[in-house]
């Protein structure tokens, strides 16, 4: 086994490290503290957070890849699989390499279309063929199958019970007496029941049926969490330098560098967004096809295609929050105490980053949480354009585009829409709502209507 | 203001001339002409007489900015920078990839486009408005707090799944509409009624939760106190005060968006076969058509400006406190 760093890898755990640092220097500051006790206090807020905490888990142990050692050739040298897997692919163990056929529904026992079956005594029938892996333990599907599925879910939730009691416990003491706990007790609660009704239920059947190569749902939907909320985080990460630097320095400076950003953002927004990311794609698709020996493997150049689509993602809307910057430096650098820095002889540069930049910095956070919802959802769209991400990766839009069509089969297969629905769903409710609550807490405006 | 339109229509000289930079740049210095060929003409084992032969078709056999072989003005626009890019100035945007007059198709693909877009625009508006002023008027009771759930729902359900989602029920199972198709004239109703509504429930989500906090914001001021401290009714506050001044920031971000209604929209379009710009850009895209990209994103970039001054040009028709100066 050999570890494989990915650069999106690298990426979201240094965002995960900045998030540590973060929170560390917020504890140490009182005025700090102020605005995120409120959000804590917010029991939606709260919920939402410990949603989005699983689902950003998930994509965490989904980012630890590593390459598997294929069996030592004769001369002992030790070769490593081409194909890059994940703690999570190794968490979920079977449910990546159980495939069946083709088409079944959820919690099947059989294909979802006829097949013509040859019997052991050499005749040939139409039916249903078994599942190979789904529900395969029965051996008789048609009686058992109820009591089974029953019997497992049961010891599924119990599972999760018992987990969500050594979790709570665990974590009582750390919590203390905030107002919003019984949320949160709640909100595990919900979380651990779910996680182990799928635990329990997952290896022995299809809870999400399969796809039309035969591939389990519930794993394709999982392997999506990751590209999803790594598109929402990193995309507004990679640009932030960017739009702070530009943003900050043009209200600052003002004069010829404010006019050189202006015009500089007023052109990029003046291009049709989807229209910038689609030339950038299809120009990167050319630069990668043309060059296929810079990637040792499949995940790689995947990879890489995410990266360059996060970034041209971030430099179409990089805009938005370098103006939101621009006016808000703008009002802070007449206020007094940047005044009296000045007088002082202080530098421009530490001016910036001593005075300016901790009194705009709630303006980054909100945009940076806002922007997360819109951006897990763009990331369908533009897979359904055809300029997201690689065809071969596991995301959200990928699995929506190759189910809508297949709505108009009969019988209807629905359940792959359906998993994609509830995951993104789940997903991007919790971050908009915890993205309410934020703004709420953090921005002024809001403070003083309440 | 005459003299203010046109010192903003100067202004709009420098970006849409960096637009023009910026999109040449993108396609013909990071991918070279040969590169398009190539990707036409199939990636592996091309001659370069094939290569030579597709751009001598589609004009790309020249040289990029200067042409030292011509004499006197043709050696800057017997040029590639001339010919694909400067052009676009004149509206003259050429043939497409596939040899078709680009101008022409935009034209007729116009109408569909704007027969979904602004019904969805104008009916959009209203429907926001509406429910954004039901959640004023039953402040602080069960009917906003369902309201707001059910908006940050509705705006959390990824557009695609409105339009699969709609098209599975309306249009295959109660077969209430066609499933795709376009026809002019009065017929298009039939076949455009389906996606204006799927637009209307798929932005009523984002649109209406923004105006309560707009509405919200005036609700706060003084003036409304006032208002009320004189004994006007609720409605009337609502109606005359509330909305009125709430109207302002509404009617000037939509007047920005409103020329760009006319780019179409890109998924629907395409999903209900709508023969539109949206469904023209979508099809150019898969195609790696580059040449009607570029001739879209420069529409884009001219609409994106007139949006920008017809917004200025509205404040200060909707507030007097704005002078154009």
């Amino acid at each position: 086994m050999r570890p494989a760093l990915l650069w999106t890898d690298g990426l979201i755990f240094l965002l995960v490290a900045g998030l540590i640092a973060f929170v560390f220097v917020v504890r140490r500051h009182e005025h700090l503290r102020a605005p995120w006790r409120k959000v804590a206090a917010d029991p939606v807020a709260v919920a939402a957070a410990m949603v989005l905490t699983w689902f950003v888990g998930i994509a965490l142990l989904d980012s630890l890849h590593y390459r598997p050692a294929l069996p030592p050739g004769p001369d002992g040298t030790v070769h490593y699989a081409p194909e890059v897997k994940s703690v999570l692919d190794a968490l979920l163990g079977p449910l990546a390499t159980e495939q069946e056929k083709s088409y079944s529904a959820p919690f099947a026992t059989h294909l979802l279309a006829k097949e013509t079956v040859t019997l052991p005594d050499g005749k040939q029938v139409r039916e249903y063929p078994r599942l190979k892996y789904g529900g395969a333990q029965l051996a008789d599907p048609a009686t058992e199958e109820g009591g089974d599925i029953l019997k497992r879910s049961l010891s599924g939730l119990t599972g999760g019970l018992l987990a969500w009691a050594v979790v709570w416990l665990a974590l009582r003491r750390w919590l203390g007496r905030a107002a919003t706990v019984r949320t949160l007790r709640y909100t595990l609660l919900g979380l651990c029941l779910v996680t182990g009704f799928l635990a329990a239920l997952a290896p022995h059947y299809h809870v999400f049926g399969t796809d039309k190569v035969g591939q389990d749902v519930l794993y394709a939907t999982i392997k999506s969490i990751r590209t999803g909320v790594l598109i929402g985080a990193l995309t507004t990460l990679v640009t932030l330098p960017f739009s702070i630097g530009m943003g900050v320095s043009a209200g600052y400076f003002g004069g010829r560098i404010d006019d050189a950003v202006q015009y500089v953002y007023t052109t990029l927004n003046a291009i049709p967004g989807v229209l910038l990311i689609a030339a950038a794609v299809l120009i990167m698709q050319t630069q990668l096809s043309s060059h296929p020996g810079w990637f040792e493997t499949g995940a790689e150049r995947a990879d890489l295609r995410l990266l360059f689509l996060c970034l041209i993602l971030g430099m179409t809307s990089w805009t938005g929050l370098a103006r939101l910057l621009r006016a808000e430096t703008l009002k802070v650098r007449e206020l007094d105490y940047v005044m009296a820095a000045r007088a002082f002889g202080v530098s421009d540069v530490r001016i910036l980053l001593r005075h300016i930049l901790p009194n705009v910095q709630h303006i980054v956070l909100i945009s940076v949480v806002m922007d997360f919802s819109g951006l897990v959802l763009a990331e369908a769209v533009l897979s359904y354009v055809g300029v997201g991400v690689d065809p071969t990766m596991y995301s959200f839009g990928n699995m929506i585009n190759g189910a809508r069509l297949e709505l108009a089969r009969d019988p209807v297969v629905w359940w792959q829409l359906a998993a994609a629905f509830v995951f993104m769903f789940v997903l991007v409710l919790s971050a908009n709502l915890l993205a309410d609550g934020i703004q709420d807490a953090l921005d002024p405006r809001s403070r003083r209507r309440a | 203001m005459i003299a203010y339109i046109l010192r903003r229509l100067l202004y709009a000289v420098p970006i849409l001339i960096g637009v023009n930079l910026l999109t040449f740049a993108l396609f013909f210095l990071v991918n070279t002409p040969d590169d398009m060929a190539r990707l036409h003409l199939g990636v592996k084992r091309v001659t370069p007489e094939a290569v030579a032969k597709w751009k001598a078709e589609h004009g790309y056999d020249k040289p990029l900015f200067l042409n030292a072989k011509a004499t006197g003005v043709a050696k800057v626009t017997d040029t590639i920078f001339f010919d694909k890019s400067l052009a676009m100035f004149a509206l003259r945007f050429g043939a497409s990839d596939d040899g078709r007059d680009i101008a022409s198709a935009i034209r007729t693909r116009m109408w569909p486009s704007l027969a979904i877009a602004l019904p969805t625009f104008t009916l959009g508006l209203a429907v926001n408005i509406s429910v954004a002023l039901i959640m004023i008027f039953f402040r602080r009771t069960y009917v906003e707090w369902t309201g707001v759930v059910a908006l940050v729902g509705l705006m959390s359900v990824s557009g695609l799944f409105y339009i699969i989602g709609g098209q599975y029920l309306f249009a295959k199972v109660w077969q209430l509409a066609p499933i795709s198709g376009y026809q002019g004239g009065f017929n298009a109703i039939r076949f455009v009624w389906l996606p204006i509504l799927i637009g209307l429930v798929g932005g009523v989500g984002a649109g209406a939760r923004w105006y309560r906090t707009l509405f919200l914001e005036e609700a706060g001021k003084d003036y409304v106190r006032t208002a009320r401290a004189k004994g006007l009714s609720e409605m009337a506050v609502l109606f005359r005060h509330i909305l009125k001044n709430g109207m302002v920031p509404i009617l000037t971000g939509a007047v920005a968006v409103f020329p760009l209604l006319f780019m179409g929209s890109l998924i629907m379009e395409s999903f209900f076969g709508i023969p539109g710009l949206g469904n023209y850009t979508i099809n150019a895209i898969s195609s790696q058509d580059f040449a009607i990209v570029r001739a879209m994103v420069f529409i884009g970039a001219v609409l994106y400006i007139v949006g920008l001054i017809l917004t200025d040009i509205s404040y200060t028709l909707v507030d007097p406190r704005v002078r154009l100066q």
